[in-house]
């Protein structure tokens, strides 16, 4: 039996081998976000200076979904400005919604592979879990 | 009569209309033609509100509704249709007790004792109740294969021992609990004592006089009825010493400015206008098991967990929760999938259109003790088939290597 799901190989391998997933020691930005659906729990660790994203990482336990979506999101926040990442974020939410342009797509790189879960409405927190966090990480430091 | 599974699934639209393995009957069953039919049928021939029409079709509605009441008290053989209280489903009906029985006889100081594989239906009542009284909610702890010994048991019952909740059947690990050996002993210590028979009604036959448990409460749509029907069963002597639950219409014999005189049992416990379709679709859905009959059913759930079982353990890095017999399993199989998170198992499995609980399955405390964070349940119906199991086993086998994990 053939099985065709979202696992694709982009996905499982960030599952499998986060290159995020380790404790950042000189993170100024921490917190905990939890999914209780899935049971997903996962610590996001920023290090931010001069309004730029120099480090992340994050640990924690999830379904593949909330591993691989927040080790993808941080491959492409690292390096970027705050703005940029608040900016990345509200397309990967858009994305989930299922109202995306192709072009905003493209700038998501690896972790639009996860638009399919749009269709899968009991899996979305999972998707969003890691978004989210740093959303809420972001906008709390601006305070 | 020589029934045989095919002619049982095409009793169940949704399985002809749905390309589905359906394997969650313990969230709920599939319903069969007769019970749609009869849900329908309430509305067309007998609708009007049960109990309180003084004309024909108003007393044809109360006919059909206390009907409904004598079959459930002859499935469960309760001693008299007035110890079965129709509710919304077995946690409305735990709720009652909790809250009603709780607060007649629970003191400060006062155990209850909760055993640790209990939905948390079975639970947060009493941590409720407990909070109301200032009672103390005590846990008897399982083997990691889900037994009690009478032993722990009885070390667990203490002279402040007031109440027994326990599970007939796990939810989680399957496994079936001695509840007329507890029950007794229970008693012997001056107690009394709740079972949740939510997940043994549907696959084995329960006799409620014969376990003489004081209460038991079951839902209907995990035994092919309707959604928002269930039974709480209570001997008469506790209905009557008990205070109503929920109050307003229909469940009193007079109300003045400051107090009421509630009604006889069981309408005291049934406030309200009552889910009249759904216990005369209840009724047809018992007298559907009871045409198929437990022995059939039995030996069929036994044959095919056994299937299952055999199939898991040659899967490498499947563990099954609780005992390793099958014998030891009524209809519910959990397990584990190394490096797997549950959720993804179960949206893998859905891929092939196959239907599994994932979770912690209402009962964190369980998993909790068994040291486990969320796991996933297989759990079977009279319609599952052999076929089914296998496709099952098929797509379990395969997980592993889809989320990236070599041969």
């Amino acid at each position: 039996m053939e099985n065709k799901t979202f696992y694709n190989e982009i996905l499982t391998e960030h599952n499998l081998h986060p290159y995020h997933k380790h404790k950042l020691e000189d993170a100024n930005l921490v917190l905990e976000g939890i999914n209780p659906s899935c049971g997903d729990d996962i610590f996001l660790e920023l290090k931010v200076e001069d309004g730029v994203v120099v480090d992340g990482a994050f640990e924690g336990d999830g379904c593949a979904i909330s591993q691989a979506s927040a080790d993808m999101m941080l491959e492409l926040v690292i390096g970027r400005s705050k703005e940029e990442a608040l900016h990345l974020a509200d397309l990967f939410l858009k994305m989930i919604k299922g109202s995306i342009t192709e072009e905003e797509r493209d700038e998501l790189e690896e972790a639009s592979v996860l638009q399919d879960i749009a269709h899968m409405p009991a899996r979305v927190k999972c998707a969003v879990l890691g978004w989210h966090t740093m959303q809420e990480l972001l906008k709390t430091e601006e305070k | 009569m020589s029934i045989s599974v095919n002619e049982i699934r095409k009793d169940f639209p949704l399985l002809e209309n749905r390309k589905v393995i359906y394997l969650d009957t313990a969230a709920t069953s599939q319903k069969p033609t007769c019970v749609l039919e009869a849900e329908r049928e309430f509305y067309e021939k007998y609708n009007a509100n049960p109990l309180r029409g003084l004309y024909e079709l108003g007393e044809a509605a109360t006919e059909k509704y206390e009907e409904a009441r004598e079959t459930v008290r002859g499935f469960i053989n309760a001693k008299e249709a007035a110890e079965i209280i129709f509710v919304r489903n077995a946690t409305e009906g735990l709720n009652l007790v909790a809250y009603s029985f709780g607060s007649l006889v629970l003191k400060p100081g006062d155990e209850i004792l909760v055993s640790i594989m209990e939905h948390h239906s079975n639970l947060l009542p009493w941590q409720q109740a407990a909070a109301r009284t200032g009672a103390v909610v005590k846990y008897l702890e399982c083997t990691e294969d889900g037994k009690y010994t009478e032993e722990a048991f009885k070390e667990a019952l203490s002279d402040r021992t007031k109440i027994v909740a326990m599970t007939q059947v796990s939810n989680v690990l399957g496994c079936k609990n001695n509840i007329k050996r507890f029950a007794q002993l229970a008693h012997e210590a001056g107690a009394y004592f709740v079972a949740d028979g939510a997940q043994s009604v549907p696959h084995m036959a329960v006799d409620v006089q014969d376990l003489d448990v004081d209460f038991l409460a079951f839902s209907g749509h995990k035994i092919y009825a309707p959604m928002g029907i269930g039974v709480l069963y209570a001997k008469r002597e506790l209905l009557e010493q008990m205070p109503p639950f929920l109050c307003g219409g229909e469940m009193i014999d007079s109300v003045s400015r400051t107090g009421a005189v509630w009604a006889e049992v069981p309408h005291k416990f049934e406030a309200g206008t009552v889910n009249g379709a759904g216990a005369y679709a209840l009724a047809e859905a018992i007298r559907y098991v009871q045409k198929i009959g437990f022995d059939f059913i039995e030996e069929r759930e036994a044959k095919l967990t056994k299937l299952l079982m055999d199939g898991m353990k040659e899967i490498p890095a499947v563990h099954i929760l609780g005992s390793q017999k099958a014998e030891d399993h009524h209809g519910i199989v959990t397990f584990k999938l190394e490096g797997v998170h549950p959720h993804d198992v179960a949206s893998v499995l859905d891929a092939d259109h196959i239907a599994v609980r994932a979770g912690h399955h209402c009962a964190q405390p369980l998993l909790q003790h068994l040291k486990v964070l969320s796991t996933t349940r297989v759990s079977l119906g009279v319609y599952n088939t052999e076929e089914e199991i296998q496709a099952f086993l098929t797509s379990l086998a395969g997980i592993r290597r889809q989320m990236g994990y070599g041969e």
